[in-house]
């Protein structure tokens, strides 16, 4: 158990670390986005949920699982597409006047 | 290790890379969306991957779920306006907390007193942060969709009471790890996780929303990175940190858009008391007439829009693009100045303002363009109003004292547009508005903006 939570620790601290540099390059132009990108991106946490809702372990576990799975569908689905209409808008130069 | 296991951590390991790919991609506008498609991807690879799982026995329920999932996520995603997007990100805290909080429970409820201290541990913090986003996103959905007052809700106590309920909760945690089989604990310690969640949010004001959002996207964000701990899987730690890092710099960010800690945001109830105190300074408004703007701007060499929340709920952003576009097809030069807490999230002004067709080269940072006022014609304000509030940079006794500003007062001339002769979010008095320098234009944004462009184009 031990081995795992140090290995689980060393994960989070680097990945801390990365997403500090990573996340800090993103102007404030982007933030919105930024915010609905990361939204749909832990949604991951889906991954988890569908081994909960699959797996039988009893009634209570599945009902919980399946309400984890249909939540976290939301945000990855919703959050993706949403992230990128907004994408799509930010132009450098102007476009065509929409009409 | 099975061909099968080796095939599930070998999908989550290409989707961490892609997940952080993705977020690099964000540092440019030209790159973002490229970047956005190997999340998706990634994200794919990883939900077909843990399909094969072992432990799933049957896949009717799991269908159910990634369809209704879908479907709602589908309608949210195509039908949200970008006005509303503050809403709809609360939301998704919330249901991203939830989900997080019903995968710990179901993992205790499966163990229980089998649990060992670090998997307890890192339940409890799943449930307990999973619970917090959850209760405390839907009170920020329901303030900043007015379905509740936007206004804090304070009462006598408030902050022990709060700190009271934090402490219990965090004592339940504790004794809940040195101790798993307690089943009651655990849902004492869910149901004060809720209540929680509910009473830190209460008093928070709709302008100090960008904030907390900010920070309930950390908390949602963390609880997933808790749920990775709990169930040992790497991806889910490293997307967990990644949403919760995220949420973590936005929220620095933001205070210090304010000159304001964390703390001071969370239990300060901003705009409560301070409403009464300042009514000392009052002074003469001017009120301009709609054609005198006109030829103002028609006849400047520079102008620069600053908008405000004021300019989303006016709905006002293609008013000023058409506005815009008439002011530079008579060559003046057109810049729009956005304050990092305008509006009631994160880059909310950005986006309204790229959806009206707005170039992004035009939209400027504070700090890029308070140089550029001084040689600014006419500076006009859509409403915003603390974030131009002079007060912040003069008098050191205001409630936002040190708050940074965007320098309007330094233009040749500055209009603002507003509703009314109100005040603005925080309660104060703004002395902006009865600077000599400065005109008023009341009505509704849009209408004005609408007739300012009529009026440019016939001139």
């Amino acid at each position: 158990m031990n081995e795992l939570l140090m290995a689980g620790l060393y994960v989070f601290v680097l990945a801390a670390f990365l997403g500090y540099q990573v996340i800090s390059r993103v102007p404030p132009l982007l933030h919105t986005p930024l915010m609905s990108a990361t939204n749909a991106i832990s949604g991951i946490s889906l991954i988890g949920s569908i081994v909960t809702a699959g797996a039988k372990y009893n009634t209570v576990s599945t009902v919980l699982g399946v309400i984890a799975v249909t939540a976290a569908t939301i945000n990855v689905v919703s959050g993706f597409i949403l992230t990128d209409r907004m994408l799509k808008m930010f132009k450098r130069e102007k476009g065509p006047e929409k009409k | 290790m099975s061909t099968q296991t080796l095939f599930i951590e070998g999908t989550y390991f290409v989707a961490s890379v892609l997940f952080i790919l993705s977020l690099k991609g964000l540092s440019h506008p030209d790159t973002a969306r490229r970047g956005m498609f190997l999340a998706e991807f990634g994200m794919l690879i990883a939900i077909v991957g843990t399909l094969l799982h072992r432990d799933i026995v049957s896949y009717e329920w799991v269908i159910v779920g990634l369809l209704v999932g879908s479907t709602i996520g589908v309608w949210l995603g195509v039908w949200v306006p970008m006005t509303a997007m503050p809403q709809r990100t609360a939301l998704s805290h919330a249901f991203g907390g939830l989900a997080a909080a019903l995968v710990g429970v179901s993992e205790f409820l499966r163990h229980g007193e089998h649990l060992g201290t670090f998997k307890v541990t890192a339940l409890g913090f799943e449930v307990l942060l999973g619970g917090i986003t959850f209760t405390g996103s839907l009170v920020a959905f329901a303030k900043l969709q007015e379905l509740v007052k936007g206004a804090p809700i304070v009462y006598p106590g408030q902050n022990v009471g709060n700190f009271l309920l934090f402490g219990s909760a965090f004592v339940i945690f504790i004794a809940l790890v040195l101790s798993p089989g307690h089943t009651i604990l655990f849902y004492a310690m869910c149901a004060l996780a809720l209540l929680f969640g509910v009473l830190l949010v209460l008093p928070i004001g709709a302008a100090d929303m960008p904030v907390v959002i900010a920070l309930l996207n950390s908390y949602a964000g963390l609880a997933s990175a808790a749920t990775g701990f709990a169930l040992g899987n790497n991806v889910l730690i490293i997307a967990g940190t990644l949403d919760g890092g995220s949420g973590f710099i936005l929220s620095i960010l933001m205070c210090k858009a304010m000159n304001r800690s964390i703390t001071n945001v969370l239990f300060g109830a901003f705009g409560s008391a301070t409403a009464t105190v300042e009514a000392g300074e009052e002074g003469v408004m001017r009120e301009v007439s709609l054609d005198d703007v006109a030829t103002q701007l028609a006849y400047a060499r520079k102008v620069v829009f600053v908008p405000g929340y004021g300019m989303a709920t006016a709905q006002a952003q293609n008013a000023v693009r058409e506005l815009a576009a008439h002011l530079e097809s008579r060559g003046v030069e057109v810049k729009y100045g956005i304050h990092p807490v305008a509006g009631r999230m994160p880059g909310h002004m950005n986006v309204l303002l790229a959806e009206a067709n707005v170039p992004y080269s035009q939209l400027y940072e504070l700090e890029q363009i308070n140089p550029e006022m001084a040689t600014t014609d006419v500076a006009v304000v859509i409403g915003a109003n603390d974030v131009v509030n002079p007060e912040a940079r003069d008098n050191p006794k205001s409630a936002i004292a040190g708050m940074p500003i965007i320098e309007v007062d330094k233009a040749k001339s500055v209009i603002v547009l507003k509703r009314g002769r109100g005040k603005g979010f925080s309660g104060l008095e703004n002395p902006l508005f009865f600077k000599p320098v400065t005109g008023l234009l009341f009505g509704d944004a849009k209408t004005s903006l609408t007739r300012l462009a009529a009026a440019v184009g016939e001139l």
